[in-house]
């Protein structure tokens, strides 16, 4: 299998990561060649073998639903890079 | 004093020969003369150590704390560390300063211990030389001109220069062990959920794990000791008793059964480590064990399936990574997307690119079961490989890293060729289990790595084979030339 330029562009926007037509064409060269090594798995006939997310096959634990956290907003929000009146900014989405 | 190791700097501490606040500037002014050569660290900080070293002598004096109570530590960048620039080495981290510390951390904190600094990683730990960094390649105290390896490469460059007697490290597919088998040190990951992640960088969610990088096996045992315990905040922490990693270091090897994957001693390892790697199981032989052959058919699938697994974790993972609450956020944008879009584009490395791309390909509407399931699976019979030969033997041994300390550069260019130096260790991620690497001797002066993988929770025993070893050898014992 063989990526094409066009569906390199197109996840660099799903995983939006600007790319310019220079740095498209050499992931491209990159990618294949990763592509190739993962192709080696295809080949493995994997029927009836359950797929394993996680080392451990443990459900996952529940915790009591109560709060346990501070309020630590003026902490976390002197790390970003732009905040008003205890809320984050971003460029205006709706007119 | 920066020649001992942690227990003896330990029992100086304890007996009063030198105080926490000595060794602590001992160690930041042989940082201050070597670190510009060697960029092991990101980070020092005098002021915060030294004020850390004088509450610990004030608890030594107190007649309080336990065996790392002053002892100086080097935290890998990738734990979030309170006041304390934690960058991952990554330029989008650049400016972080973390508002809160890992539990890692305060473990480390409250057991005493001194933080020297935060060390150099590949960006998002990805990568296996070091050199993904956004603040420069680290460079291998055994020869200057090689990689120290990587993810963990500042970890492993500062312990072996002696700018800290251990250090932290992560694993996510060889990141502990595969530097610590270029560097010549003891480096153990532990079984998935043993060391909490919570405040720990996530690169692929289900694969790392945090553990101890230093001189010996009972360095790592003392700081495992420290490092591990369940914790409610990471939701994958196990909850089981507490344990002391130093209980059965001593116990003698006879009856121990070692398993020798065939898929260990084939083509792919060069020829002069392999070597080494044989020198190092006949001392066990005469250390008393007995050797039997066994099979991991399923390992030459590690690779891949492990470069679909983690980057599709590591796309979501640094989904968060947006120039909105933390972190890098691009001065020129049109609109929302397009703030993302230069915001990652600026703030990410090439290799970082590359995984999160693969990982959203893999991840993407018509290839997810081609591609996720298909390795999950793989990741299955993986592990199951494992669960077998665990039925023939105690524990498996085989090289950690293919070759020892490649050339800054050698492999830069190509990902592939890169990937493959941890063609060793990337299956014990995939299935969980415990490994470690143990220093075996050396190839043209530079160092190999002796790789031990136990079945679950078997840390303990790990730690006992590897001091048994380190007792009747001085591998781990040797020493780079002078750096200064």
């Amino acid at each position: 299998m063989s990526l094409t330029l066009e569906q390199v562009r197109r996840v660099a926007h799903l995983a939006r990561i600007e790319i310019s037509d220079a740095e498209a064409e050499s992931t491209l060269g990159h990618l294949n060649g990763i592509f190739s090594l993962i192709e080696e798995m295809q080949a493995v006939d994997t029927r009836g073998v359950e797929p394993m997310a996680h080392a451990q096959d443990l459900a996952q634990r529940l915790r009591e639903d109560r709060v346990t956290e501070t309020n630590r907003r003026d902490a976390y929000q002197a790390v970003a890079p732009e905040t008003e009146a205890g809320l984050f900014l971003v460029p205006k989405v709706i007119e | 004093m920066i020649e001992r190791s942690l227990s003896s700097l330990s029992q100086a501490l304890a007996a009063g020969e030198i105080s926490s606040v000595e060794l602590t500037q001992l160690y930041l002014e042989r940082i201050a003369r070597l670190n510009p050569t060697i960029n092991a660290y990101v980070t020092v900080d005098a002021e915060k150590s030294l004020a850390q070293a004088r509450a610990a002598d004030a608890q030594r004096a107190a007649g309080q704390g336990g065996p790392l109570t002053g002892i100086p530590l080097a935290q890998k960048d990738i734990f979030c560390t309170k006041g304390w620039l934690t960058t991952c080495g990554s330029k989008m981290l650049g400016n972080f300063v973390s508002p809160y510390d890992a539990t890692v951390i305060e473990r480390c904190n409250a057991a005493g211990a001194v933080i020297l600094g935060k060390t150099n990683m590949d960006e998002f730990a990805m990568g296996s030389s070091n050199e993904t960094s956004f603040f420069g390649t680290v460079k291998n105290p055994w020869d200057t001109a090689c990689v120290p390896g990587g993810s963990s490469g500042g970890s492993a460059a500062a312990v072996a220069a002696r700018l800290a007697p251990a250090a932290t490290g992560t694993d996510t597919g060889g990141s502990i062990r595969q530097p610590a088998a270029l560097c010549n040190l003891t480096g153990l990951k532990p079984t998935y959920g043993v060391v909490s992640r919570y405040g720990m960088i996530a690169f692929a969610s289900s694969l790392d794990q945090g553990g101890p990088m230093a001189r010996s096996a009972e360095d790592c045992a003392l700081l495992l000791n420290t490092m591990a315990g369940f914790d409610e905040r990471d939701s994958t922490s196990l909850d089981r008793p507490s344990e002391d990693y130093c209980r059965d270091l001593e116990k003698p090897l006879a009856g121990l059964k070692i398993g020798l994957p065939k898929e260990f001693f084939g083509e792919g390892c060069a020829p002069e480590v392999m070597a080494l790697v044989e020198a190092a199981i006949a001392e066990y032989r005469k250390l008393g064990a007995d050797t039997v052959d066994v099979s991991l058919p399923n390992m030459k699938l590690s690779v891949p399936a492990y470069y679909v697994i983690a980057p599709a974790e590591a796309s979501s993972n640094l989904s968060r990574f947006d120039g909105v609450r933390y972190g890098y956020r691009a001065p020129e944008y049109a609109d929302l997307n397009d703030m993302y879009s230069k915001t990652r584009a600026q703030g990410f490395g090439a290799e970082v690119k590359r995984r999160i791309l693969i990982g959203t390909y893999v991840l993407s509407h018509g290839y997810y079961d081609a591609y996720y399931l298909q390795a999950q699976r793989i990741r299955r019979l993986i592990a199951n490989d494992f669960v077998e030969a665990f039925k023939h033997c105690d524990v498996i041994m085989g090289p950690t890293s293919p070759t020892t300390a490649f050339r800054l550069g050698e492999k830069a260019a190509d990902p592939v060729q890169m990937y493959l130096s941890d063609i060793y260790t990337i299956a014990v991620n995939l299935a969980g289990l415990p490994g470690m690497s143990i220093p075996c001797g050396f190839a043209g002066g530079l160092p190999a790595g002796l790789q031990i993988i136990g079945d679950y929770f078997s840390e303990a025993r790990l730690l006992n084979i590897a001091h048994r070893y380190q007792q009747a050898t001085d591998w781990h014992l040797r020493q780079p030339a002078a750096l200064d």
